[in-house]
């Protein structure tokens, strides 16, 4: 572990973040023990177009952080940057203290899994053989199919309640039954960090909650370290534990949801005016976004 | 569950078992093995089966021997090695662009091998050797353009089929040039090499084959899991800790190599590098490449077609190239159709 310059980072971060961050990230900046999965000031972009400079961000451990932020404000780079899929230009991404990108392939896939936005099911493969697949990162030309490998592709199927459907094709599966199978596939990869690329796009709400159930049961239960890109403040905030807000390549806010999200904080990310009321089922900020049209009942 | 085995040792090695494609495997080559020996017993000096086989086993006699050994044999080795290698070649770029038709016979590498055979044959006028090495130059150099021309970001499969169908066409506007240009007699030798042919091949065809199947074949079955998951995408691949890039270079090298290598020794055979991978897998009903099913099929498919076109037509020999054409697709469609009903596609 290299903590040296964990201190400037944390100065970097601030300064890069606005001054309206500083005050809001106050408490959840107060360690400087560095986090497994941390980004340090990256530049990232696609070709010549620059999506985000000088963005530094700490996954804590055994969080369940989410990134929000309106379309294009570099959510999904961020998250293909961590997970190496993307190389910064500028910075580096840092797995244990190493610059993941010069790590080899296979270790960081013991370490860290990825649910990315999308795969291609190959045509005719069964649920449990593409859970299977999750297995590969802990296997050789050799060692194939070990026992353990059998057991957890089990248990993984088991947890994301795909296990009855071990035997169907994945093609003729429903999209949240599709979803929970891919899942699976990262479960069974058993990393302790494990990021999902807009996990619940596509879905109906009740598979959307589903899938998000599914991933607070895993960082609860299992302690996992989970990092997701989500559309929907409000999901956002009933189940991170740590919420990033990103605008134009920027953190403008990041910590817990009740502390971190107000209305102040959704006009500056989102440009939309709003009320912050508490959320009757799970106590945590609901933002009631304020009538556009100056029809319907004002509530005030 | 289906029946995926693993063969385990106490030392904890284990190999993962499809018992369905193994038995295809093993099927596949029993078949192969005995069309080969009839293959070899057939001709202007028929010998029974029982002949062939004691006398590949070394009692025969003395004119037997040469018969078998030094005719007929490498002839059935040529078109077991290149079918093998074309199916290959099939079966690693349908896997890699995740599209039947990103098979390198529909993507220009038939045809830039053609290319490379036929300016040796109209403008140099050069041995059959010099012909092979063109039709090798040809195949690498088509190979190396299209990746260029389809690499953005890594190669998208879809992309690497358009960019293969447009370098395809122009080099066939390319070969049906060269064929104007000819003088007669080259015209006519460019012509029987472009339909695929095993005739009068001999222990010169087979060693490059074999030397280069025993390099490459390792190397691609080794990158055989990888390949399987790259077919999920780049990014679940790269995420499940496939170097993706690294793999892909390696895996397209082979291929192109296959292609260029089989079609130097027996002229662009149609079909097999197309069919054989789609005939393999809805014979084993496994996803992924299938890369050993596929490359028996392949040297099946040949020799099935290589004693249709010796025997079937009396005395008009057909080439072979003609003969997989109709054979493999005939087989193909009749399995789309029968599956298409038993309700699986």
């Amino acid at each position: 572990m290299t903590a040296g310059t964990d201190t400037d980072r944390v100065k970097d971060m601030r300064t890069g973040a606005g001054a309206t961050a500083a005050h809001l990230t106050e408490n959840s900046r107060s360690t400087t023990t560095m986090q497994r999965l941390t980004a340090e000031s990256v530049t990232l972009g696609y070709d010549q177009r620059v999506i985000a400079e000088d963005l530094s961000v700490e996954i804590p451990d055994n969080s369940f952080t989410v990134i929000v932020g309106p379309n294009a404000c570099g959510k999904s780079t961020l998250l293909r940057a961590l997970s190496r899929m993307l190389k910064p230009t500028k910075g580096r991404v840092l797995l244990d203290g190493e610059a993941i990108h010069s790590l080899p392939a296979k270790k960081v896939a013991r370490t860290l899994g990825l649910l990315p936005q999308s795969s291609i099911a190959p045509d005719g493969i069964t649920v449990a053989d593409l859970v299977a697949r999750g297995r590969y990162p802990h296997q050789g030309l050799l060692r194939q199919w070990s026992p353990e490998d059998e057991r957890i592709v089990e248990e993984s199927m088991a947890a994301t309640r795909v296990g009855e459907l071990a035997d169907r094709y994945v093609d003729e599966l429903s999209g949240g039954q599709r979803q929970r199978v891919w899942i699976a596939m990262a479960l069974a990869q058993q990393t302790p960090l494990l990021l999902l690329d807009e996990p619940t796009t596509y879905l109906d709400i009740q598979h959307q909650l589903e899938v998000l159930d599914l991933c607070a049961e895993l960082h609860e239960s299992q302690g996992r370290t989970l990092v997701a890109v989500l559309h929907d403040l409000n999901q956002a905030a009933r189940y991170a534990t740590h919420l990033v807000a990103l605008r134009d390549g920027r953190i403008v806010a990041e910590g817990a949801p009740s502390e971190v999200v107000t209305a102040e904080l959704v006009e500056q990310v989102f440009g939309v005016k709003s009320q912050i009321i508490e959320d009757p089922e799970s106590g945590t900020p609901l933002v009631i976004p304020a009538s556009r049209r100056g029809v319907g009942a004002k509530v005030s | 569950m289906k029946a995926v085995k693993a063969i385990r040792t106490p030392g904890g090695l284990s190999v993962r078992l499809d018992a369905r494609a193994a038995s295809v495997v093993t099927l596949l080559a029993v078949a192969a093995a005995a069309v080969a020996v009839v293959l070899i017993g057939s001709g202007d000096f028929p010998m029974s089966f029982g002949d062939v086989t004691a006398t590949l086993l070394g009692n025969g006699t003395a004119a037997q021997e040469f018969i078998v050994q030094d005719v007929r044999l490498p002839r059935v080795l040529v078109a077991i090695l290149v079918g093998a290698s074309l199916a290959l070649s099939g079966a690693i770029f349908q896997s890699l662009s995740r599209n039947p038709l990103g098979s390198p016979d529909v993507i220009g590498f038939s045809q830039g091998s053609t290319v490379g055979a036929l300016t040796v044959i109209v403008l140099f006028s050069g041995s059959s050797l010099a012909v092979a090495g063109g039709a090798v130059a040809g195949g690498l150099v088509t190979g190396v353009a299209v990746y260029t021309l389809a690499f953005k970001r890594g190669v998208q499969g879809f992309r690497l089929v358009l960019v293969g169908i447009g370098v395809a066409a122009m080099l066939t506007a390319v070969i049906h040039f060269l064929i104007t240009k000819a003088n007669l007699v080259d015209a006519t030798r460019a012509t029987l090499w472009m339909t695929g042919s095993l005739d009068g091949r001999d222990w010169a065809q087979v060693w490059p084959l074999a030397g280069m199947c025993a390099v490459l074949m390792p190397v691609v079955f080794a990158h055989g899991r990888p390949l399987r998951m790259l077919e999920m995408g780049d990014d679940a691949a790269y995420a499940l800790g496939v170097p993706v890039e690294r793999t892909r270079i390696v895996l397209m090298g082979s291929g192109v190599l296959f292609i260029a290598v089989a079609t130097a020794a027996a002229g662009p055979i149609a079909f097999v590098a197309l069919s054989a991978p789609q005939l393999a897998r809805r014979l084993t009903r496994s996803p992924g490449p299938n890369l050993a099913p596929a490359a028996v099929m392949g040297a099946a498919l040949l020799l099935v077609a290589d004693w249709t076109a010796t025997n079937a037509f009396g005395d008009r020999m057909l080439p072979v190239g003609v003969v997989t054409a109709v054979l493999g697709g005939g087989y193909l469609l009749w399995l789309l159709v029968t599956e298409r009903k038993a309700g699986r596609i």
